[in-house]
Parts: structure tokens; C-alpha cells; sequence
């Protein structure tokens, strides 16, 4: 009922004293006034369904959360309280709009944990990496310029690419990440059809919603072609710290930077970083790191936006990054490997779960970090409809794939799964749950084909009838992965990897 | 009905229309205290009944849409806890809120609705009936519009072009609902009616009037879709729509007959096409419970009747003590 109370609040409050709404005819004129890229901004069907799943009797999967539960309420309550006695004035006061320099020291620290050394005069602190993503479509893109992007990506980067009319190009990703060679015709095209693209916006650790991460040859592939075709890079990279297995590869920016030996910054990269998955994302503070010229305008696109971000939650940051953990590290340090060991458990339970509750033709990815899997069903399945019934008939909730691709049309078999935020046993109930409405589907589409044999039909788990099956061979694994993006996979598979870590 | 009353507006509710509602709701709120009146909202959920019984108003505003609202469920409340509300009855709500039901009953009086038949759930798992998919489907033709039969918003709504996308539409469908309709599709204009009872000054009182036709134009889709069905510049809404007279007031005749049929009370929208090729007017729905936000049709054609918002209100209103 809280909410009940909160909507009453909020909606009733905007009848005291403003006059009443206007007649209809009146209607038409705010349609007038309205922007042009507003007709990009539009709510879909599927979101609306989406906040429905806000309700506490459904099991969510489908949020981008890491789980703030893990955070120690006393060392909360310390660090906010150091906070407010010894700085109070500078807490409560506007910060510059670049960040606080105490910020900026924690932002090199964990750049130089991702392997990458900066300059921090390149360094602006924004609300949330969210931001950063607003932040640099303000400052590139005019309407109808090209973005080109992953397919599937990062669901909240759609409506932002979409509010400044952006027209966005997806390239399909594999097990590799984005496949450069695919890359390179889409720009030949986009040549041949004299359209410039702006930016080439990639998540290349653990990507959302996909999981798989960028090979390093490509990675190296990628900045050559940016390189020769002059052109920026938006990296953006929430989850690097959060792998699970694997060595870590160099982020972009640094292996652009060590091209250009330019001492550490690149020239080409806009890294954005966040505090969000790593610590917290209620503090709302991220960053870029950026060639001058672009920072300059990030800066003055900042100051328009919001003027700084809140020097409330960024010495809390400074105050937490001071911190040293019960084994003598830096406590930031200890807290985010202590949030790796407790994802790469609820990854495996979902995996498990998966191959426990989804069909024979269901394929997914087994991400070496970051908070998502993705997984493709039946194609004939469209997981917005599937997302109405189990909501309604199962209680829980994941991202349909449509979310994740511009066209709002591609990715319809597919579904995006957080692991991170979700207790295990709420893991394992969502996926059954999930695996209940999905062999509703097929049978129902069985009796429609008259394909009325198999496990699809008849909605058996997979495990009760070949129980020879497992394990699976790491090649049925690749095999696997490259169903679920749709491309042929290089490499090896994560999934040999995965058992020698457990 | 100048007086000072507590109305408890009830909105938002679980359905896919919530947000919908959400916004209706805000409406009718800002126009009720603009009346003078007290409001008490509540967001329908598992406090709706107590915070009714607390709140113990002199009537209810229902502006749910969907399940619950629109199917009946809170007026048959309403009336057990013996609370005034606006709009329909149980009964017509759920005549109205089932499209298979509905659709029978108006065919039944000679009302033309486009062709049609239904499916159940049950009767696919247990009487095999999606044997009878094939002969649906000669019967009334390509292209086929497929609805869960109960829910008032476009989610759900699936066109099947082809033979091939018949399976995929009725699954869709059946996401929404355990029946779901199959109707034949009608190219043309999209074609709405809003009906509104009478205000009491003309004689014989309350009779149900029809309000000018509104017509919804999509913008880019090639259907009238969920997406362009709610926000400003999705849709061009025309009101009163440019129609010859006669279809005009064909529009309305029909639309009030069904009002009738269906036994609405208070308020209602009758949704209808205008056949291209025919010329024809085909009843597709009625929505007992129509929106009422900035963009929505009810709104509109009681503006294009010059009947303000907040007058449109206190005539809903009204209807809690005529029935």
C-alpha cells in the first residue's frame, strides 16, 4: 500500500492551485510544442508490461542489479557519518563539474585495476554511466547520424540513441563479441550510402545483455579500424572487475593507448566506467575518460545537464576507497572479489537451472563475468508474449529480447537473465517457473504444427527422459553458444573453463 | 449534484493497462478536486477493499481499465460493500469485457460485427481442437486478426497474413487469455463512438446520447497499434471525424444500439471500422470503462460536443445515483 500512498501524493498533488488539465482541444497544442526527436521517445507495450513485474509476489530476473545487500550496513553507516561530521559544508555544497579530485584518485585506482592507466585531467565523474552515454550522443550526434552498435545491446542505451535520432546500425555479435569483419562491411556500406557514423558504442567485457566478451584479436582488430577510419569508440564497461573466470583482457582504451604510446591516453576511446556494479548503484556515479576535445564538450554538456554530480555520494566514495579490508587490502578490493565469488555461485546455479527447466531447443550463453545470460528459445516462441504469461501465470520476470535491438522487432526468441541481484533460491524457482510457461508455449504451438511428439510438445524437463545426455562435450558447448548469437564461434569454450573453476 | 462530495477514485490495478489507468486516474482526480469535491485515491490492489470500507465514501470513481476494472469484478464489490460507482453494471461489464460474448450477443441482434469464432485453452488441450484451426481459416479468410477476448488494450493482438503465421498469432494470443477470438480483418478506418447518458435537463432524463465520432489515424504503423494507441503524436485523432452524415449518424445509431444491447450504464466507447471496401460499419468492441487520459477518445468527442472535461467528470459522476 505504500505505493498506493506514494501514487496518491504524486497525482493528487498536481490538482492543488494549477488550474484544471485542458480540454481536449486544447490537446493538440502541446502536440505542437512538442520536440521532434519526442516521436522517438516512445514507451512500448512491452515496458509498460515490464513495470508490472515490479511487484513483490514475482520472481524479477529481469533487473540490471548487482546485490547492494552484500554491502556492510555498519561500514555504510560509518563512512555517511565520517561524511557528514568532518565535511559537512563541502557535502551539502555544488562540486565542480568534472568531480571532486578525491573521486577522480578512486576512478585511476580502479582504471589501473582494470590494467588501464590514465590521465586524470581526462577524467570526468558523471551520475551514473548512464550519463556518459547521454552525455556523448549530446555531443556527437546530430539527427540522423549513425551509430553502430551490438546486436543484441545494452537495453538502456535504446531510448538515448533514440532521443537524439540516432540511426543505429546493429552488428550481430558471436561467442567473440562483435565480429570486426562484419564491422567493416557495415562501414563500407555506410560509406557507399554516404552516411558517416559517429561512434561505435561496444560493451567488450561480459556484454549486456549477450555475456560473451570480446576476444583480444578483435579487440585489437577494432581500434585498427577505428583507427583507419577515424572514428571514436564508446567502451563501455561496467563489469570488468566482476569476472569469474579467465584471465582478464586490456580494455580498449588501453590498448589504444599503447598504440599511440601516447603515454597512456587514447586518442580514439571514450571509456565509461561506473561505480554501480563494483560498489553501488544507488550512489549514482560514473565516469569517462576521453580525448580533450571530446572532454571539453562532455564538460559543457554536464554543466548543462545536471552541473556536477552529487558531492554527497562522491566523498562517500573517497571515504570508502580509504578503507582497508579484513585481510589488509584495500576494502573496495576485498568487497568486489567478495561480490565475484557470490555471482560466479548464483551463474553457475542459473546455468544449472537452465539445463534443469529449459527445453531441448533452448540455447544460452555462459558469460565468464558480468551479471547476465542470455538466452533464445524456440524461434517460433516470442518472449514479449511469453513475459505476459509468466507473468501472470508463473509470477516472474526477465527482459524480452526485443528490448535489446533498435528495431524493437529482432530478438524476439530471446531473453536477457540477471543472476546477480537474485538470491539462488529465487534463481532456480524463476527459471523452473520460466521453463513452465515456455513448455505451455510450445505445446500449444505442437497442437497447432501437428508436431505432437518429443519433449517440446509434451513439456517433459529434459532430465527426466535422456539421462545419457550429460555432461556435455565443451564442443556441444560452443556449438551452443554460436546457436544463441546466431554466428559461427571461434575460440574455446567457456564451459570447460567454467567446471575447472568450481 | 453541486454538493460536496468524497469520491474515491480507483485506478492503476494489475493489469497491462495500469499505467494507462494510472494516468486516467491522475485525470479524473484534478478534475474532481477542481469540482470542489474530496478525493481519496486508491490504487486497486490487495488494501482496495479495506481502504474502501475505511474511507467509507459517498461514491466510487472506477477508472480501472482491464481486469478487475472492466470485467465486472469491482462493481460486483462495489455492490456488496453498497458503495455508489460510476459507469456499468456487472452484468454489462462482463458482456463488454468479453469480446467472444459480446460479439454473440451483437451478431444475435443484427448488429454487424466482423466474422468470427473462438478457442479455448482447455478445449485445444482437451477436445483437440486445433484440428479446427484449417476451417477457421477458409471460413472467414486471410488476412485473420487474433485477440485475447478479454483485455482492452492492443497488447496481445496478433495478424496473421499467412497460413504459417496462424500458430504463432494464436499462441501470442493465448498468453493474454485462456479464449481467444478470431476475427476476420477489416481494412479501413479506425472509427469510435463514445456514448454519454443524459444530463437529466432534457426529457425524458438520462437517456444515453452519442457524442461526435472520433477517427484515430496511425501516423507509421501500418496497424493501429498498442504503442500509438496512448501517446500524443502516435496517432492523429479527428474529431469530429470527416465522414458523410449518413455514416455518421449510422456510427451513432449502431453505437447506441449496442450501448443498449449490452445494457451500459453512465458511459461507454464503441469501437468500430469503416469498411474500405465495402463502406460498411462493423462493430468491433465496447469499453465500459474508456480512457480518460489527455490523449484518449472519450475526452475528445465530449470536447468536439462542448462538453469540458471537467463537465464530462461530474456526468460520469452522476451516474453512481441513476442507476
Amino acid at each position: 500500500m505504500e505505493t498506493a500512498r506514494q501514487m496518491e501524493r504524486s497525482t493528487s498533488g498536481a490538482g492543488d492551485g494549477r488550474g484544471s488539465r485542458p480540454a481536449a482541444h486544447e490537446l493538440a497544442r502541446y502536440e505542437a510544442l512538442f520536440a521532434a526527436r519526442t516521436r522517438g521517445m516512445k514507451s512500448s507495450a512491452m515496458r509498460e508490461m515490464m513495470a508490472l513485474t515490479e511487484r513483490p509476489d514475482v520472481i524479477s530476473l529481469a533487473g540490471g542489479l548487482p546485490d547492494t545487500s552484500t554491502f556492510a550496513p555498519e561500514l555504510y553507516a560509518k563512512l555517511m557519518s565520517d561524511v557528514a561530521s568532518e565535511s559537512t559544508a563541502r557535502a551539502l555544497q555544488y562540486g565542480p563539474t568534472e568531480g571532486m579530485a578525491s573521486t577522480v584518485r578512486c576512478i585511476v585506482e580502479v582504471m589501473a585495476a582494470e590494467g588501464t592507466a590514465i590521465d586524470p585531467s581526462e577524467v570526468i565523474v558523471t551520475t551514473g554511466g548512464q550519463q556518459v552515454i547521454d552525455l556523448v550522443c549530446k555531443t556527437l550526434i546530430d539527427p540522423g547520424d549513425v551509430i553502430v552498435a551490438e546486436a543484441p545491446t545494452y537495453p538502456g542505451a535504446v531510448p538515448t540513441f533514440s532521443a537524439y535520432q540516432a540511426e543505429v546500425e546493429q552488428i550481430e555479435i558471436d561467442g567473440d563479441g562483435m565480429p570486426i569483419d562484419a564491422l567493416e562491411s557495415t562501414l563500407d556500406r555506410l560509406q557507399a550510402e554516404g552516411r558517416r557514423p559517429k561512434f561505435i558504442y561496444t560493451i567488450p567485457n561480459f556484454q549486456n545483455p549477450g555475456g560473451v566478451t570480446m576476444s583480444l584479436a578483435r579487440r585489437r582488430r577494432l581500434i585498427e579500424v577505428a583507427r583507419e577510419r577515424e572514428l571514436l569508440v564508446l567502451e563501455d564497461n561496467p563489469y570488468g572487475l566482476l569476472r569469474y573466470e579467465g584471465e582478464p583482457l586490456p580494455t580498449l582504451y588501453s590498448l589504444d593507448a599503447g598504440a599511440v604510446g601516447r603515454g597512456g591516453a587514447s586518442d580514439l576511446v571514450i571509456y565509461l566506467g561506473t561505480f554501480s556494479k563494483i560498489l553501488s548503484p544507488g550512489l549514482r556515479l560514473g565516469w569517462a575518460v576521453a580525448p580533450r576535445p571530446v572532454l571539453e564538450k562532455l564538460n559543457l554538456g554536464k554543466q548543462g545537464a545536471d552541473l556536477c554530480s552529487s558531492p554527497v555520494t562522491q566523498m562517500f566514495v573517497s571515504a570508502y576507497f580509504k578503507e582497508r579490508g579484513a585481510q589488509g587490502q584495500a576494502g573496495w578490493r576485498e568487497y568486489v572479489d567478495r561480490l565475484r565469488d557470490l555471482y560466479r555461485r548464483r551463474r553457475d546455479v542459473m546455468l544449472e537451472a537452465l539445463t534443469e527447466h529449459f527445453g531441448e531447443e533452448a540455447r544460452w550463453t555462459e558469460p565468464q563475468g558480468g551479471l547476465f545470460i542470455w538466452a533464445s528459445l524456440d524461434q517460433r516462441i516470442d518472449t514479449t508474449d511469453l513475459l505476459a504469461l509468466a507473468r501472470k501465470q508463473e509470477g516472474v520476470a526477465f527482459v524480452p529480447g526485443r528490448a535489446a535491438y533498435v528495431d524493437g522487432r529482432r530478438g524476439a526468441s530471446s531473453m536477457r537473465l540477471n543472476f546477480a541481484g537474485v538470491p539462488d533460491d529465487d534463481i532456480r524457482e524463476g527459471v523452473r517457473r520460466i521453463g513452465r510457461a515456455v513448455r505451455e508455449q510450445v505445446g500449444l504451438l505442437g497442437s497447432f504444427t501437428g508436431a505432437s511428439s518429443g519433449a517440446a510438445a509434451h513439456g517433459r524437463p529434459r532430465d527426466d527422459q535422456q539421462p545419457t545426455d550429460q555432461p556435455e562435450s565443451p564442443a556441444d558447448a560452443s556449438a551452443r553458444l554460436a546457436d544463441v548469437v546466431e554466428l559461427p564461434r571461434r575460440g574455446e569454450a567457456p564451459s570447460a573453463r567454467r567446471r575447472q573453476d568450481r | 449534484m453541486s454538493a460536496t462530495m468524497k469520491v474515491a477514485v480507483l485506478k492503476g490495478g494489475r493489469s497491462l493497462e495500469r499505467k494507462v489507468s494510472l494516468r486516467s486516474g491522475a485525470q479524473v482526480q484534478d478534475a474532481l478536486l477542481q469540482l470542489g469535491h474530496e478525493v481519496v485515491a486508491i490504487d486497486a490492489g490487495a488494501e482496495l477493499t479495506p481502504e474502501l470500507l475505511a474511507a467509507r465514501p459517498d461514491a466510487v470513481f472506477v477508472a480501472l481499465h482491464g481486469r478487475d476494472g472492466e470485467d465486472g469484478t469491482v462493481q460486483g464489490l462495489l455492490e456488496a460493500i453498497g458503495a455508489p460507482y460510476t459507469g456499468s453494471g456487472p452484468a454489462a461489464c462482463m458482456c463488454c469485457t468479453d469480446k467472444v460474448l459480446a460479439k454473440h450477443l451483437m451478431r444475435g441482434a443484427g448488429i454487424p460485427t466482423p466474422d468470427f469464432h473462438f478457442l479455448r485453452e482447455a478445449s485445444i488441450k482437451e477436445l483437440g481442437a486445433a484440428a479446427a484451426t484449417g476451417d477457421i481459416e477458409r471460413r472467414l479468410g486471410l488476412p485473420l486478426v487474433v485477440k485475447p477476448a478479454v483485455g482492452g488494450s492492443a497488447l496481445g493482438v496478433k495478424f496473421a497474413r499467412t497460413s504459417e503465421e496462424l500458430p504463432g498469432a494464436l499462441v501470442g494470443a493465448f498468453s493474454y487469455d485462456r479464449t481467444i477470438l478470431i476475427e476476420r480483418y477489416v481494412k479501413g478506418r479506425d472509427l469510435a463512438v463514445s456514448i454519454l447518458d443524459g444530463d437529466g435537463t432534457d426529457e425524458p432524463a438520462s437517456r444515453p446520447v452519442a457524442l461526435p465520432v472520433v477517427e484515430a489515424v496511425p501516423r507509421e504503423e501500418d496497424f493501429f497499434d498498442y504503442e500509438s494507441r496512448y501517446e500524443i503524436g502516435m496517432t492523429t485523432f479527428v474529431c469530429p471525424a470527416d465522414l458523410p452524415p449518413q455514416t455518421t449518424a449510422r456510427a451513432q445509431e449502431l453505437a447506441l444500439r449496442v450501448y443498449e444491447l449490452l445494457g451500459c450504464h453512465g458511459v461507454a466507447r464503441v469501437d468500430l471500422m469503416l469498411d474500405d471496401d465495402s463502406g460498411e460499419l462493423w462493430v468491433l468492441e465496447t469499453n465500459v470503462v474508456p480512457g480518460l487520459t489527455e490523449t484518449s477518445l472519450l475526452p475528445q468527442a465530449a470536447d468536439a460536443a462542448g462538453i469540458g472535461f471537467e463537465e464530462l467528470v461530474e456526468r460520469i459522476l452522476a451516474s453512481a445515483f441513476t442507476r
